[in-house]
Parts: C-alpha cells; sequence; structure tokens
C-alpha cells in the first residue's frame, strides 16, 4: 500500500494507481472528461489538474495519469487549479457550445461567454471512444485522424469502417453524446460513423436482439462457449 | 575497408593512411554541404577533375568534398591547401584559372577573394575571414577536412582513438564521470546535463537499454544538426558508441528528418563502413562490446522532437508524448531504459575524451561548457553556421561574425530557441549566450537557431508565426495546447488584420499561463515563449496595431499601403510587368502609379524595383 | 502498387509493425501518394488495423492520401525564409497556379506543398521542386521559375534522391 494524502486526508492507494482514480475512490471531486476506469489513462482533456508536492516541489499537474507515490501530496483545489481548469472549461466552451455537460461544467466554475470565436462542434476529442474501441472491444474500427488544430476523431476511410461491430461501446461512453445509436427491427446504425448493420432474431422468442456481425465477431473471440449460444438473445440464453 | 579486430590495428591502419598521403600535397576541397550545392558545387567540383585530368594533374593534386564549412552565403566554397587560400562564390569557369594561377605558380586570384565589407580589403585565408575569425570550431571545423563518405578521412584526423581508449582503459562509470565533469549538456533544447542522464539510464534496471540519436532537428531555422551528420557523421557514431558503452546498451537509433536526403545517406554509408570494418556489430576492437545502430526516418512532425513522441514513432505509433512521471531514462522505448541525446550532443563526446576535462571546462561559462553551434540566419549579412564558446555575446556573433544587417536596415531582435523560444531586443545585445541567460530573458538556447530581425520584421507578425506552427504543429492531444495555440493564433492574427480589440493583450497573457502550466510536453509548456516574449520586449508594436491599426514595419498586410515615390520611379516598368493584379499603371517616361484598391500588397514590385522607389507606409 | 512489390516492401521490414512508417515512406516514393487499397493491402498482411495506418499516415506531414502532381513544389516556411518573406512567395505561387497548399493543379502537372524548413536557411526565401533547391526566391521570380518546369516534362520528382540536383536562382 502506498499511503500520500488529499486535501491534507491520509490515503491509501496501490502501485500502478495514479491519483485520479484514488480520490474519486475517495469522495474527492475532481472534474474529469476524458478518464474512464476501464481504459488506460491519456491526460487529453487537462481538466484533472491538482497541485502535487512531491520533495519539497510543487508543480501543477493532471491527475489521471499522475502515479499515486509514496509521501506526495495532493491539493484539488487552489487557486491555480481553479485558473487551469477555468480557462479548459472556457476552451471548450468555445470548441462545443451546445454540449450540456461542458455547459454544467461552466456553470459550476462561473465561466461565461467565451472570449474566443465559437465554433459549433460537439467532440472534444477525449479519445474515450477511440480508446474503449481500440482497448476494450479490440476492433480498432475509429481512430484519431490529423493533427494540431486539424484533429478529429473517426473511421480509417472517414465512414462506414469494416471492423465496426455496432456493440455501441463508443456511444455509451462518449461524454458529449455525439455519438448517436439507432436501431429498428432489421439494422442497427452508429449514427456518426455511418455504420449500419442487419440484426440477427433470438432463435427463442424471435425478437431482433444484436447484428450478425457482432455476434460473429463474440463468437471468434471467445472460447469454449458453444456455437448456438450466440443464436439467442441474453435472456432466452 | 579491412577488418580492424584490435586497438593495435586501428593505429596501424591509421599510420597506413597517413602515410599514403602527404601532407604538403596540394589539395582542392570543396564544400559540398546543401547551401554550396544548391549553389551548384556539383558542377565547380567536376569542372575541377576534368581540369585535372586534362592537365594530367591527377596525381601531383588532391581534391576532396567535404562537408558544410558554415558561410553558406558565399558559397560554392573552394579551399586550397594546405595554403588555406579561401575562395568563395567559384564558378565552374574559373576552376582552370585556379589550377593554373593558385596550385602550379602559388599566385592569388583576388576577383575570388572574399572581401571585407567595411575596409574592403582582400582576405586571402580561411582563418582570417571574420565570419570564421570570430569562432570556435572545434567541433564543425572537422567538417572542412574530411570527405564524409570515406572513413579513412575521419580515421586519418584521430577518429575512433576516443573509442579505443574508452574500451581499453576506462570502466562505465569512469567515463560518466568524464562526461559529468566536462559539464556537457544537452545540445537539442533542455540542456540537462548529459553525465546525469547517461548515468540515470545505466542504473536503471531493465532487460536492455537504448541508446538514440535525435537528429529530427524540427526548429525552423536551424540547420547545424543537418550539417554535421551530413558532413561528419563518424563524430556523431562515435559519440553514441561511447555512451551506449558507458549506459550499458548495445542498440542504437538514429531519427534523422525525412526533409535531409543527404545526412540520410551519408549517416547510413557511414553505418556501412563501420559494419564492413567490424568496429559496430559484436566483439567490437576484441573487448567485447557489442553495439548496432539503426536509421529510422522521421515523418516530418515536429513533435517528435519531443523525447517521448520520437519514440512513439520509433515504434511504429503516431508521435503523441506521453506524460514523463516516470522519465525515459527508466522506460523510454519499449518501455526500457533509453538514452536520447542530439546530433551535437553526441558529437562533443570524442571530443571531451580525447582532449580531457579540464581542456574541456576553459571553454565557456560557468554553467554552460563548450561551444556551441548556431544557425545565423535572417536579416544578418553573413549567414551561415557559425561555432562559438559559450558566453560569447549577441553582438558579437552579429556584427563580428555575421557582418551586421544588410542595407539600410537596423537590428531589432534576434530569435532563438525556435518555435521554443524567443525574441530577444536590442536593449540586451550584450547579454551573454549561454543556457541560463537565454533562458533568464525569456528565451532559450533551443537546438541553436539564430533569426536576426531588422526593423522591417514585425514582431507581431513573427509571434503569429510562430503561433500558425505551433497549432499545426501540436499532436493535438491536450485542450490547452491543441486549442489554446489556435485561440492565441487567432487573437494575434485578428490584431494584424486591424481587429485588434483592448484587452487582447491580457487575454494572450492569461492563456498564455494555462497553455504552459497545463499542457502535457514540452512543445505545449513552451508554445507561449514567442508571444510572450514579444509582448515583454515590443508592446508598443502590438499597440500600433490594435490602437492606431498600423504596422510600423511594413509587414501585416491589412495595414498596409503601397504606393510609389515620383521621384525615384523611372518608369522602367519592370513593376508593371510582374504585378498580378494588374494595379500599376504608367506608360513610357512617366512616373508609374499603384492603384491600391486593386493592390494585394504581394510585394511582387518591391523586390523586382532597383530604384528602390515603392514605397510602404 | 501490385500486391507483390508491396510484399517486397514489407519483406524488407521483416513485416515488423513498427517498421510502418518506413513501410508508408517506401509506398509513397514508389506511388506518389498513399494509395487506399495498397494500405488494405498492408494492413491485412501485416495484420494491423487500418485506423492505425490511417492515424499514422494522416498524422505525420510526409504522407498524401491523395495523388499529387508529378512535380511537388515545396516552399520552405522555415523562420530564416519567414523574415525573408516566404509567405509573400508563398502567396504568389497560390495566385500563379491557382490551388491552394495541399492541391494539385488541373493539369496534374503541380502539387503545392509547404514545408517548414529545409535547413538551407542561407539561401531564404527556398522553393525546392522536385529535388532542385531554388534559392532567394521573390514573387517576382516565381513565374520564371515555374515556367521552366512546364517546358520538359522531368522524371517524377517523388523519388527519393540519389544525387540531388540543386540550383540557385539569381
Amino acid at each position: 500500500m502506498i499511503t500520500f494524502t488529499i486535501d491534507g486526508f491520509e490515503v491509501e492507494g496501490e502501485k500502478g494507481q495514479n491519483v485520479l482514480q484514488v480520490a474519486l475512490d475517495n469522495g474527492f471531486d475532481i472534474p474529469h472528461l476524458c478518464y474512464h476506469e476501464a481504459l488506460k489513462p491519456y491526460g487529453a482533456c487537462r481538466l484533472c489538474q491538482v497541485e502535487v508536492t512531491k520533495g519539497g516541489r510543487t508543480r501543477l499537474t493532471t491527475s489521471c495519469n499522475y502515479p499515486v507515490l509514496e509521501g506526495i501530496s495532493v491539493q484539488t483545489n487552489t487557486e491555480k487549479t481553479t485558473r487551469a481548469r477555468k480557462m479548459v472549461i472556457e476552451l471548450l466552451l468555445a470548441r462545443c457550445p451546445g454540449v450540456p455537460i461542458i455547459k454544467d461544467l461552466a456553470k459550476e466554475y462561473s465561466v461565461g461567454e467565451p472570449r474566443f470565436k465559437v465554433d459549433n462542434d460537439d467532440c472534444i476529442l477525449c479519445g474515450l471512444c477511440e480508446r474503449v474501441c481500440r482497448e476494450v472491444v479490440g476492433v480498432d474500427a475509429i481512430t484519431f485522424l490529423g493533427r494540431g488544430s486539424d484533429r478529429k476523431v473517426g473511421p480509417p476511410l472517414e465512414i462506414n469502417p469494416k471492423t465496426c461491430i455496432a456493440c455501441g461501446a463508443c456511444v455509451y461512453i462518449c461524454p458529449t453524446n455525439c455519438i448517436k445509436l439507432e436501431e429498428t427491427e432489421s439494422e442497427r446504425t452508429i449514427v456518426r460513423w455511418e455504420r449500419t448493420l442487419p440484426m440477427k432474431k433470438c432463435k427463442a422468442c424471435g425478437r431482433s436482439f444484436a447484428p450478425w456481425f457482432q455476434l460473429e465477431y463474440f463468437g471468434k473471440i471467445t472460447d469454449g462457449i458453444p456455437a448456438d449460444f450466440w443464436d439467442k438473445c441474453v435472456d432466452c440464453r | 575497408m579491412k577488418r580492424i579486430n584490435n586497438p593495435q590495428e586501428l593505429e596501424k591502419v591509421r599510420e597506413e593512411i597517413l602515410g599514403s598521403r602527404d601532407p604538403d600535397k596540394p589539395c582542392i576541397t570543396i564544400c559540398s554541404g546543401t547551401g554550396c550545392h544548391a549553389f551548384g558545387c556539383e558542377k565547380v567540383t567536376e569542372s575541377f577533375r576534368a581540369e585535372l585530368r586534362k592537365q594530367a594533374l591527377e596525381e601531383r593534386i588532391y581534391i576532396r568534398t567535404t562537408g558544410c564549412h558554415g558561410f553558406c552565403e558565399k558559397g560554392p566554397l573552394v579551399v586550397i591547401n594546405p595554403q588555406k587560400i579561401f575562395y568563395q562564390r567559384v564558378t565552374p569557369e574559373d576552376t582552370g584559372e585556379i589550377i593554373a594561377e593558385t596550385l602550379l605558380k602559388n599566385n592569388i586570384i583576388e576577383r575570388l577573394l572574399y572581401t571585407h565589407p567595411q575596409t574592403g580589403e582582400k582576405i586571402v585565408k580561411e582563418e582570417n575571414v571574420p565570419f570564421y575569425k570570430g569562432q570556435m570550431r572545434i567541433i564543425f571545423g572537422n567538417n572542412g577536412k574530411i570527405d564524409p563518405t570515406k572513413i579513412e578521412d575521419y580515421i586519418a584526423i584521430g577518429g575512433y582513438k576516443a573509442l579505443s581508449k574508452v574500451l581499453r582503459e576506462l570502466s562505465p562509470p569512469e567515463i560518466i564521470d568524464i562526461i559529468k565533469n566536462s559539464g556537457l549538456r544537452g545540445r537539442g533544447g533542455g540542456g540537462f546535463p548529459a553525465g546525469v542522464k547517461w548515468e540515470s539510464c545505466r542504473n536503471a534496471p531493465g532487460d536492455k537499454h537504448y541508446v538514440i540519436c535525435n537528429a529530427d532537428e524540427g526548429d525552423p531555422g536551424a540547420y547545424m544538426d543537418r550539417s554535421l551528420l551530413e558532413g561528419n557523421p563518424h563524430s556523431v557514431l562515435e559519440g553514441m558508441m561511447i555512451g551506449a558503452y558507458a549506459i550499458g546498451s548495445d542498440e542504437g537509433y538514429i531519427y534523422v528528418r525525412n526533409e535531409y536526403p543527404l545526412a540520410v545517406r551519408n549517416v547510413g554509408i557511414a553505418i556501412d563502413q563501420l559494419r564492413e570494418c567490424g568496429l559496430l556489430g559484436e566483439n567490437i576492437l576484441d573487448t567485447g562490446f557489442n553495439f548496432d545502430i539503426k536509421v529510422n526516418r522521421g515523418g516530418g512532425a515536429f513533435v517528435c522532437g519531443e523525447s517521448t513522441a520520437l519514440m512513439a514513432s520509433l515504434e511504429g505509433q503516431a508521435g503523441e508524448p506521453r506524460a514523463k512521471h516516470i522519465h525515459t531514462v527508466e522506460s523510454g522505448l519499449w518501455e526500457e531504459p533509453t538514452n536520447l541525446n542530439n546530433v551535437e550532443t553526441w558529437a562533443n563526446v570524442p571530443l571531451i575524451i580525447n582532449e580531457g576535462v579540464d581542456w574541456y571546462t576553459d571553454i565557456g561559462t560557468e554553467n554552460s561548457k563548450g561551444t556551441k553551434i548556431f544557425s545565423l540566419v535572417g536579416k544578418v549579412n553573413n549567414t551561415g553556421l557559425v561555432e562559438v564558446p559559450m558566453g560569447i555575446t549577441i553582438r558579437e556573433i552579429v556584427y563580428d561574425i555575421g557582418g551586421g544587417i544588410p542595407g539600410d536596415g537596423k537590428f531589432k531582435a534576434i530569435q532563438t530557441g525556435g518555435p521554443s523560444g524567443g525574441c530577444i531586443p536590442e536593449s540586451l545585445i550584450d547579454i551573454q549566450v549561454d543556457f541560463d541567460k537565454l533562458t533568464e530573458v525569456g528565451s532559450m538556447m533551443g537546438s541553436g537557431g539564430m533569426i536576426v530581425m531588422d526593423d522591417k520584421t514585425c514582431m507581431v507578425d513573427t509571434a503569429k508565426y510562430f503561433l500558425n506552427f505551433l497549432k499545426d504543429e501540436s499532436c493535438g492531444k491536450c485542450t490547452t495546447c491543441r486549442d489554446g495555440t489556435r485561440r492565441m493564433y487567432e487573437l494575434v492574427d485578428a490584431i494584424t488584420r486591424g481587429e485588434g480589440k483592448e484587452g487582447d493583450i491580457e487575454l494572450l497573457e492569461e492563456l498564455s499561463w494555462v497553455v504552459s502550466e497545463a499542457s502535457l510536453c514540452a512543445l505545449g509548456q513552451t508554445a507561449p515563449n514567442p508571444v510572450l516574449s514579444t509582448i515583454r520586449y515590443f508592446t508598443d508594436e502590438y499597440e500600433a496595431h490594435i490602437k492606431d491599426k498600423r504596422c510600423p514595419a511594413g509587414v501585416c498586410k491589412d495595414l498596409i499601403t503601397y504606393s510609389i515615390d515620383e521621384e525615384k520611379c523611372t518608369a522602367c516598368g519592370k513593376c508593371k510587368k510582374v504585378c498580378p493584379s494588374d494595379a500599376i499603371t504608367g506608360e513610357k517616361k512617366v512616373p508609374h502609379i499603384i492603384d491600391t484598391e486593386k493592390c494585394i500588397r504581394c510585394g511582387a514590385c518591391i523586390t523586382e524595383c532597383k530604384f528602390d522607389a515603392i514605397e510602404v507606409a | 502498387m501490385g500486391p507483390k512489390a508491396i510484399d517486397r516492401i514489407l519483406k524488407k521490414y521483416d513485416y515488423e509493425h513498427s517498421s510502418i512508417i518506413g513501410v508508408l515512406q517506401d509506398l509513397q516514393d514508389e506511388e506518389n501518394y498513399l494509395p487506399e487499397k495498397d494500405l488494405e493491402h498492408i494492413s491485412e498482411r501485416l495484420s494491423m488495423p487500418l485506423a492505425r495506418i490511417y492515424r499514422i499516415a494522416t498524422f505525420y506531414n510526409t504522407f498524401s492520401l491523395t495523388p499529387r502532381g508529378k512535380q511537388l513544389i515545396n516552399v520552405c516556411l522555415g523562420t530564416a525564409c519567414h523574415v525573408r518573406g516566404a509567405a509573400r512567395v508563398l502567396d504568389r505561387l497560390k495566385m500563379y497556379l491557382g490551388i491552394d497548399v495541399g492541391e494539385m493543379t488541373k493539369d496534374r502537372l503541380f502539387s503545392l506543398q509547404t514545408v517548414n524548413c529545409v535547413g538551407a536557411c542561407a539561401l531564404g526565401p527556398i522553393v525546392v521542386i522536385g529535388n532542385e533547391y531554388h534559392g532567394q526566391i521573390t514573387p517576382g521570380k516565381v513565374e520564371s521559375t515555374i515556367k521552366k518546369y512546364r517546358k520538359k516534362p522531368r522524371k517524377s520528382a517523388t523519388k527519393s534522391p540519389r544525387h540531388k540536383k540543386l540550383k540557385i536562382e539569381n
């Protein structure tokens, strides 16, 4: 166990954990947009700023990718963390003025109208969708494209990524809710990636429950599960 | 080259090479760096060879094509040895005369000599040319003595002596102590003590240790690493080999810009030669030391100069930096301990081993030892690469070596450190250049670009230039860097278009603080420097743009108008011909007129007018 | 490029995933850009997700996903060139060719690109056409410089140079 302090309170973490994780587990409130416990920390949104004192030196850093270290002292709410977070929020608000989660943060941190030219984007490039698709689902259907101020996230050929199984993990994890899923009896579509797959009907109840392609993929990557397992919906299995 | 199996054989080879060469035999040395290439040195070399053949002098006169001599402004450069007669702007038509007069009769050809711009004096020897006189070319000087594609040339000037010495006589910790005591600091930008880095890497546990040479010289306006790698690749390789031995590494990488084809070629040739003679590979010089080097070409991304991004790129990923809470010396390439230094840093290593710590530490200032190669470019008479001891003043560099500002221009500022650096104003022209002083005044050493700016350079435009660069070159991961630099660009761009508002400067400062404090890597952390340093020293220029909607330097297109001075105009019609928007009218013998409505201020007429008649207001 | 030719490149790099940047550089040296079908083939042969290949192909400046003209015109925008007026040279080039940066002329002869620094700062402003360096270019010299390339069609400019031919405009 590694012992350190957050805002003066003694907390414990394990080797390999990061400061944000331990802080959240202990009920400290640090705003964050690109972090998810199921994924490797990335450090893109820059919102989870804290001040860490180590060996007598204090510095501003993101907590999501800062490893827990014995004896460090973490401050989650200082003049500097607020100053940094406010500007990050203002930048994000100028980018995505219509996104509820950003508007809420702006309210919480008393950030008014952005002083920059306002865009009308809905994606904050946190990379959660890209990482969940790669790290958890394992199909690498989408990725970051371009760099610098032209960076965006999407399928390699802009639309209809061939490896996408329309599982909806990206839809679920997106903090700005900019990736939408539409489903009918016969088809499922991930709207943003323009990916539409036909649905399979449950052999038992006849209800369509998942895309064929997705079930084939699951069949391929799982061992020791009988092939007909994927013929039925979750309720009928 | 035959195999060199042990230190004794290396010395024997050296003696053989030296024995086969007559130091008094005349030698035509032709600079073949990129600059001289652009001036047509290849044709000059061909012409020399043809002349020698024609006159049956091939046996009596050596000819050597070398790497960059630094004085690129005056290329093609030719030096006649052993007298060291320095000829500049040599053309293929001059070669016959040079052979007949200078080489055979020992007569100097005045026309080809360098003329001192102030005194008008003709200067015969290379070392007396003011550009070279103020320099201390301990690293870069060898470029002029060797053909970079011939390992024999490098061995002849003492090459691989330092490697042989460390392998035979010194333990790795002893080498590290030497480098630590020499005070060598990384020449790539940060100025971190090289010996300390080596030690941490050596002591870090890992299955494998890597050494990397960063030759991804991304700072626009800096090309010393290119010229070193092109002109003396073996010095860099020898440094890497010594470092690898000290650190305990058997695998090295050179990450070199793809935009530098000659450097890629020459370092590749050098590595092949080393493998052939057994100086790379297994059991080098029979000492049990194994080491090999791979060359990777970069993909043209400035951010890959950052060490973690460079390593990601070597691993076949996009060059996105990662947090350095765990240093690369502990977990770098493939998560193994990795030591990265840049080209110039590695090239310093053999010199320190050969000449000793005391000799080396005599050069430079208290905390910055040795020399630094700068690329002195922009609005300065003698542009080129200069190697100077740390501690020299900017004034000495710009005026004594650089020969001052061209035309009637006035020195305004010098930009150092590339996009991470800043602009230093005239009031600080007497500061001593070293790592700490440059940082103190709001700039940084960087890899050594020095861009001289005169009164016709707009400092707001300069800030905009760097912001434009940075917003494109940011990897795009951090909100603060990606969106922060873009917003800074938008603000400064508006200012240059006359749309600046009260409070813009303060907003730029506020944003700068966050971009530098809250971004992940050094690119973002230093990105505001060009803006902050220009605001700090040239606030009045920002204010002229914002309040008076005026660009004092006459650069920002939306804030200037062109007109023709009737007195000066000779109605030659040249401006009319080049004007792409048909904005210039005028009959023969009548002074011409510019229609400011049609004029797009492209500058074509200005460069075309021989009479200085185009006025910018 | 045929599958065999691609396999030859992949073999040169021992089918190593880490060498993907080198593979793409070699492909582009041959094809002048990165054709979609070739990238799909590489993805299959290396069992490397196409997404990762596209991430790299769109991250690095070197790569182009669209065909480029016979002659690549690279305008150096390094700081030294900038203070000597490179932006005006670029503007003039855009106007003269009628294309923007990253585009190709209708006759497929020229593509216009910018480069951060070619490391020949003493000669700025520099325009590199194919493998030929044109130093000290001014807006007024743009037209005459480009015209020379219209007359004699040359071999594709993107082949990596063995021996560079370099030139100066005076």
